[in-house]
């Protein structure tokens, strides 16, 4: 059978380490970077005699975060202990939250190709991250152990197994993701680490009601990637079935040099973690005026954002999407628009600004939409210029970056850089006469039918204005002189 | 040493600071004549893992300049005591009495350690004790065994063998021992001292070597019910390092102390007192019985019948909490590190060298029961054995005040008796174990002697949640009843 | 209740403990002892009974800890203890993922 015949069945475990000052059991900063076992303490170290006390900050966010996604927000919890030995595990066992997690159900909005759905959770926990490894210190080839990031606060979001396809999963997460930038609860930053997935991957015959055995993968850090790893592990199923052979269950690791997937030897072993619930800390308490206040301060969230930009102001589905992706873009988007007039003609205009040039520019210089030199204001400037007739198409984009470098006001870039553009009938007449002049037997042969020769007509006119002429203008004279 | 130190040493914990308060004797006095004595006995007794006079010294000095300026921080401002190497020493090797921990150097203090240095008192030294607490004899010990003052023949009792000996042997004036199935009232018991367990919660167990985590509390030995109590107050309280400390107020324990035992009931559990006793121990303790009843208080018949089970219960939640909490000892960070070639074998070879049988042993046990399919039928069976056995002295503290009754069915054992049967010496625990299963205070006072042998037998006393000033002033009464025992002279 | 010997290797195995012949065989006579007497408890009723996985009374307040910095330990304090070290990370033999 081909892998067509089969139905790739997804689910995906997020670790997203969350925006607090300090670590999850101790008062270490959660700062990226600083050199090996500079952010640690004796709590984080796991010296002998030690105890764990729970950042009142991180049981907000998760709360925050269950609110959010519509879970069932448990008022009493229970850390467990998992089990095992590992170098960036200092304690021998990671503090996490096991039969009893602070959330349970819950989904997540996904809209793919126009269609809304909402992506089932199976729970949230709340749970420490361990350290780093780094490999090759030493000429014998011995490995390294940091452990600044180790007691870094993580919330666990695992979903169900509904997920149908890449790209399903691809906009689940992109989903989440945005969620959780917009709540401050974390950076979204795949590629240093803050926001992990691992992804449940297994098939099924298509049609089929019974799930296959799934293998997990772990090490994508990228949508990029994680495309390629269930691409890949989805056809590495496939042909073992129709081999005659039989997945096993197993933790396998994304070789992104490869493009493969294969199977974590260290891990090959069943772990037994042997679970028990942590006896260092109490059950974990939400009073009702937490749930309140967490409540209250719940932001509008992006699916709701785009929802409403898509009522209110006539957006296309794909723009709003772009907008809300990240909090501060989507309020800059909407002061623009109200700088503009707030009319959905206007917002079209903003929205395709914002998700292109300024979406390249911001992705360039890394600034989030708040540190921007080109306000919404000045945006809104440039557009009336264009409006008028003022700025073309290409002058307009070197002013916008101008204006996104140095924060000047668009005239003064306009007037500065000569940019201009030329809309006096009488100028455009006379360098179009010139050129008609020059071209005689183009003009013969764009009368005779050839009427791709425009192109050609209207480049010469802007080499001869020097870009400056107002496009509509020079194509209205040409057609007029040309008696096309 | 010169008759001044040893008749010092005579002091107890509460009248050497107040020698010191009136300007009769300097700290540095009182800590010279401790580490005179500790130097004299100490080579036949093994109380000692490690002295520190320098750090003591200096503790005195200080002590003395604030004497001077009459800015005294405490009643036992001064005055020298000793730790259970459990207790981590900011600077000062601890090692739990295992080779595992030879050569760590901790760069923080214990809640509690920083609690009494605060108050004034002087850190003499860490004491010996079993491996990881692992033990009722001190025969655990990876460095040296520990003897009894007594006779130095047999056990001390374990697992804080050195805070009981050191005080028997009058080398200091207050010792801090902990308790997770017995550890501060047996040896209590075996040397003829006081050993007060508090309440789970009532004393912070930050910084202290996790044994059990859900069982261990830190707690004071003196060679008085006063000198304890003195202690206990200045441990106590919640420490926001420590999750699980309470924060109700803390009791003043001395001001009650003298309110004696008229109309207090006193429960006791006919499980604790139905056979299996030596004979001396039993005599001592009905003996116990009856002054109550002599003081005025009424003697209660109590049932604790879960009281078989707690044995079973708690070897399996202390020895699958420790084998969790013994994990980290890997030579990655600091303690002992073996020569390996692989990451495996470091793991291995370090734990293998590192841990002696009984925290092996433990280890297996907790393994085994937190493994997969073993987890209900064990570890969680014996979490709701524990319900049990809380509800047992739930119902009987509505007919009664306190329990009373053994430590031990036997008094100090020879060392050598019981270390190739370790369920024997499980077994021994069957008294102390359900305080530690029920989040209990408990406490062993001195209430005889065991006329064949001479050796002193321990009264127990359990008492209601952060109920320790009943408790101490029942022992309290006891003790002026029913003097205790002359210490032996170990000069 | 008997342990095998493979059993005992199996434990040990996840415990990282590498028992000796000698170890094992007397580890295994000795757990065995103690599982027996611990076999008393399969005979008890606890259907309904709660277990008590956190010793601490209910009714204290959440312990929580305020999201503030507190001091870390400097690279070489929290390395002072450390058996084998590679600039200011722990060393450990190479590890292969």
């Amino acid at each position: 059978m081909p892998v067509s015949d089969f139905q790739v069945v997804l689910g995906l475990e997020v670790h997203a380490q969350l925006l607090t000052k300090t670590k999850i059991f101790c008062g270490c900063t959660t700062a990226f970077g600083g050199e090996p076992n500079a952010h640690t303490c004796p709590i984080c170290l796991g010296l002998p005699g030690v105890l764990p006390v729970l950042n009142a900050r991180v049981l907000e966010l998760a709360v925050l975060t269950g609110l959010a996604l519509g879970c069932r927000v448990k008022e009493s919890s229970v850390f467990a202990r998992k089990n095992y030995f590992y170098p960036d595990l200092p304690k021998g066992y990671q503090i996490s939250q096991y039969e009893l997690p602070i959330c349970e159900g819950g989904a997540v909005p996904v809209a793919l190709g126009g269609v809304e759905k909402g992506v089932r959770l199976t729970r949230i926990h709340m749970e420490e991250d361990a350290g780093k490894n780094v490999h090759d210190v030493a000429a014998d080839g011995s490995s390294g152990v940091d452990l600044n990031r180790a007691g870094v606060p993580l919330l666990e979001i695992v979903s169900e197994p509904d997920l149908r396809s890449v790209d399903e999963a691809i906009a689940y997460l992109k989903s989440l993701r945005a969620i959780l930038m917009t709540l401050g609860v974390n950076d979204g930053n795949l590629q240093e680490g803050s926001f992990r997935c691992d992804a449940n991957v297994s098939v099924m015959p298509r049609g089929s009601e019974k799930l296959g055995t799934r293998c997990e993968i772990k090490n994508m850090n990228s949508f990029r990637f994680l495309r390629q790893a269930i691409d890949f592990e989805v056809r590495r199923q496939v042909a073992l079935i129709e081999e005659g052979g039989k997945v096993v269950q197993e933790t396998r690791l994304f070789d992104p040099d490869r493009g493969e997937t294969r199977s974590m030897r260290s891990k090959e072993e069943a772990h037994d973690y042997r679970y028990f619930p942590e006896p260092d800390l109490p059950p974990v308490r939400v009073p009702p005026e937490l749930v309140e206040r967490m409540r209250r301060a719940l932001p509008e969230l992006p699916h709701a954002r785009a929802a409403r930009y898509r009522r209110d102001l006539a957006l296309p589905a794909h723009d709003a999407e772009l907008l809300v992706a990240e909090k501060e873009t989507a309020e800059w988007f909407e002061a623009a628009v109200a700088a503009s007039g707030g009319a959905p003609e206007a917002a079209k205009k903003v929205a395709n600004w914002v998700n292109g040039e300024l979406a390249r520019l911001a992705n360039e210089s890394g600034l989030a939409a708040s540190a921007w030199k080109i306000t919404p204001a000045r945006l809104a400037a440039v557009l009336r210029l264009v409006d008028a007739g003022t700025l073309g198409g290409p002058g307009a984009k070197q002013v916008v970056e101008e204006v996104f470098r140095t924060g000047a006001e668009p005239d003064a870039v306009l007037g500065a850089r000569g940019l201009a553009q030329v809309s006096d009938e009488g100028a455009i007449e006379a360098a179009v006469d010139q050129v008609l002049a020059a071209s005689a037997a183009e003009v013969e042969r764009y009368r005779g039918g050839n009427t791709k020769l425009m192109g050609f007509f209207v480049g010469q006119v802007m080499k001869l204005m020097k870009g400056k002429g107002n496009p509509a203008l020079v194509n209205a004279v040409l057609r007029r002189k040309l008696g096309g | 040493m010169t008759r001044g130190a040893e008749e010092l040493g005579r002091l107890g914990l509460a009248e050497a600071g107040d020698a010191v308060g009136r300007g009769e004797v300097s700290a540095r006095a009182l800590t010279e004549a401790a580490l005179a004595r500790i130097d004299a006995t100490d080579g036949k007794i093994g109380a000692f893992l490690r002295v520190a006079p320098e750090r003591a010294l200096a503790a005195a000095d200080a002590a003395d300049a604030r004497a001077r300026g009459r800015t005294r921080r405490s009643a036992i401002d001064g005055v020298p005591i000793a730790l259970k190497d459990i207790f981590l020493t900011r600077g000062l090797e601890t090692t739990a009495g295992s080779r595992i921990l030879q050569g760590f150097v901790p760069p923080y203090s214990a809640t509690v350690v920083e609690r009494l240095e605060a108050a004034g008192a002087v850190v003499t030294g860490k004491l010996n004790m079993d491996e990881f607490a692992m033990g009722s004899s001190n025969e655990n010990s990876a460095f040296k065994p520990c003897r009894n003052p007594w006779d130095l023949a047999r056990t001390p009792g374990g697992s804080s063998g050195g805070s009981a000996a050191a005080l028997a042997a009058r080398q200091v004036h207050g010792t801090l021992g902990t308790d997770t199935g017995g550890s501060i009232r047996l040896p209590a018991s075996f040397c003829g001292v006081v050993g007060v367990k508090p309440t789970y919660g009532r004393v912070s167990r930050y910084g202290v070597i996790a044994f059990a985590s859900s069982l261990d509390q830190p707690g004071p030995l003196g060679r008085s019910v006063r000198d304890a109590a003195l202690l206990l107050q200045v441990i106590a309280g919640h420490d926001p390092r420590d999750a699980t400390s309470s924060t109700r107020p803390v009791d003043d324990y001395l001001a009650p102390l003298e309110g004696g035992a008229r109309g207090l009931r006193v429960g006791v559990p006919r499980e604790w007192l139905a056979g299996g006793l030596e004979p001396g121990v039993e005599r001592a303790v009905r003996a116990a019985l009856q002054a109550y009843e002599a003081m005025g208080a009424t003697l209660v018949d109590v049932s604790l019948p879960h009281t078989r089970y707690g044995i079973a219960a708690y070897y399996l939640i202390a020895p699958a909490e420790a084998s969790s909490n013994l994990a980290r000892y890997d030579g990655i960070r600091f303690g002992l590190r073996a020569e390996a070639r692989g990451l495996r074998e470091l793991y291995a070879e370090t734990r293998e060298q590192g841990f002696g049988a009984e925290p092996k042993r433990r280890i297996m046990l907790g393994t085994y029961a937190l493994s997969s399919g073993y987890y209900d039928a064990y570890y969680l069976r014996a979490q709701k054995v524990r319900t049990l056995v809380r509800r047992d002295f739930d119902e009987a503290f509505r007919t009664c005040d306190l329990v009373a009754g053994p430590v031990s069915p036997t008094v100090a054992f020879r060392l050598g008796e019981k270390a190739q049967d370790p369920l024997a010496m499980y077994l021994a625990d069957v008294f102390t174990i359900t305080a530690n299963l029920a989040a209990l205070p408990g406490l062993s006072v001195p209430c005889g002697q065991d006329a064949a042998t001479g050796l002193p037998v321990g009264l127990q006393l359990v008492g209601r949640p952060f109920d320790e000033v009943t408790l101490l002033r029942a022992a309290r009464a006891l003790e002026r009843e029913l003097p205790p025992p002359a210490l032996p002279e170990v000069g | 209740m008997s342990l095998s010997l493979d059993e005992v290797r199996r434990i040990a195995a996840l415990a990282r403990l590498r028992l000796s012949a000698e170890e094992e065989l007397l580890f295994q006579g000795q757990l065995s002892a103690v599982l027996a007497h611990v076999d008393e408890l399969a005979a008890l009723d606890l259907s309904g009974v709660e277990p008590m996985t956190h010793a601490l009374a209910a009714g204290e307040p959440s312990p929580l800890r305020e999201d503030e910095l507190r001091p870390s330990l400097s690279p070489d304090e929290a390395l002072a203890n450390a058996p084998a070290r590679a600039g200011t990370a722990f060393r450990v033999p190479r590890i292969i993922e």
